[in-house]
């Protein structure tokens, strides 16, 4: 199981995907350099966290046009497993590989917290991992986290199951609101129409380990590479 | 050849910014402020031929790049 890591200049969550994916899961993981990386031999792309570009015009809108993005583009063109965290949902947003957009937090603060998710759809590459749990906390930290998008989008989005994690009450009965960011109808993570781009603000790597409290993010990891394995199994 | 660009948020599109100062503004005694919107204003200089030609241009990098039309509305300045 390869995984590509995406380093953007500006990146600052890739050796945090890399620890949890090489170190912990013991995944091969590929160190992609956003000007002259490839994503040759590559069975899933990670773009991680952080302020590519230092969030200048706009988060990942910068981004966006780097060489490693065409690749990517035509990576998950072809069916390829694409997971953007944070300010790689971002960039999968402003590439049009994901519909709507992420803006500033209604509260205009940056967030810093551990949030509870619902997992809104199991049946996914992303998260059939996840067997017997219906809800999961993850640490999220972001200015501009909250998702926007029409209407008709939303109810697509809904309708055809995309929405993959929402935001559900507090962590703790005393915490502040479940839904950090004033995303449309709490939205924390979707995917593209095909299934196999995914777009999420919360930081499932940040949760890998169990000394660090939480080992709720590594289904996330777990589900790309059985959904990988499954694949290979199938002759072409 | 320079042409001014400005982005606003779209209609709809909450600008919590724009937001934020208005309660600002009324907190300073300015009640008849009723809204603020915040944009952004750019300037590229452009070599080309003519004023057509350069407006064209920041359209047209304005729709790719400078301007999210998810989120978004740009003009060009005259």
């Amino acid at each position: 199981m390869v995984f590509a890591v995406v380093t953007f200049p500006g990146s600052n969550c890739d050796r945090d995907c890399i620890w949890a994916l090489e170190s912990v899961l013991g995944y091969t993981v590929r160190k992609v350099f956003h000007r002259n990386g490839s994503l040759e031999s590559t069975d899933a792309v990670v773009l991680p966290g952080g302020f590519s570009y230092g969030d200048y015009l706009r988060a990942g809108a910068l981004a966006r046009f780097s060489p490693i993005m065409e690749e990517v583009t035509a990576f998950a063109k072809d069916g390829g497993i694409v997971l953007g965290i944070c300010n790689g949902f971002q960039i999968l947003c402003e590439a049009g590989l994901l519909p709507g957009a992420l803006v500033r937090n209604r509260s205009l603060k940056f967030v810093c917290r551990e949030v509870r998710l619902h997992i809104e759809n199991r049946s996914t590459v992303f998260t059939s991992g996840y067997k017997n749990e219906q809800e999961i906390l993850l640490p999220i930290a972001h200015s501009d986290g909250q998702y926007i998008a029409d209407d008709e989008t939303l109810d697509l989005l809904e309708h055809e199951k995309r929405v993959v994690f929402r935001y559900r009450g507090p962590v703790r009965p005393d915490a502040p609101d479940g839904n950090p960011n004033g995303s449309a109808r709490a939205i924390a993570g979707l995917m593209n129409e095909q299934g196999n781009v995914l777009g999420m603000m919360p930081h499932p790597e940040r949760a890998c380990e169990s000394r660090f409290g939480r080992i709720d993010g590594m289904g996330v990891f777990a589900s790309i590479a059985e959904a990988v394995a499954n694949r290979k199994m199938i002759p072409a | 050849m320079t042409v001014k660009i400005i982005v606003t948020h779209k209609p709809g599109v909450l600008d919590p910014q724009g937001q934020t100062v208005l309660k600002n503004l009324h907190q300073l005694g300015h009640k008849e402020v009723h809204d603020v919107r915040i944009g952004k204003y750019i300037e590229i200089d452009i070599d080309v031929a003519t004023r057509e030609e350069a407006e064209k241009k920041a359209l047209e990098i304005s729709d790719k790049m400078l301007a999210n039309p998810v989120i978004e509305s740009f003009r060009v300045e005259p």
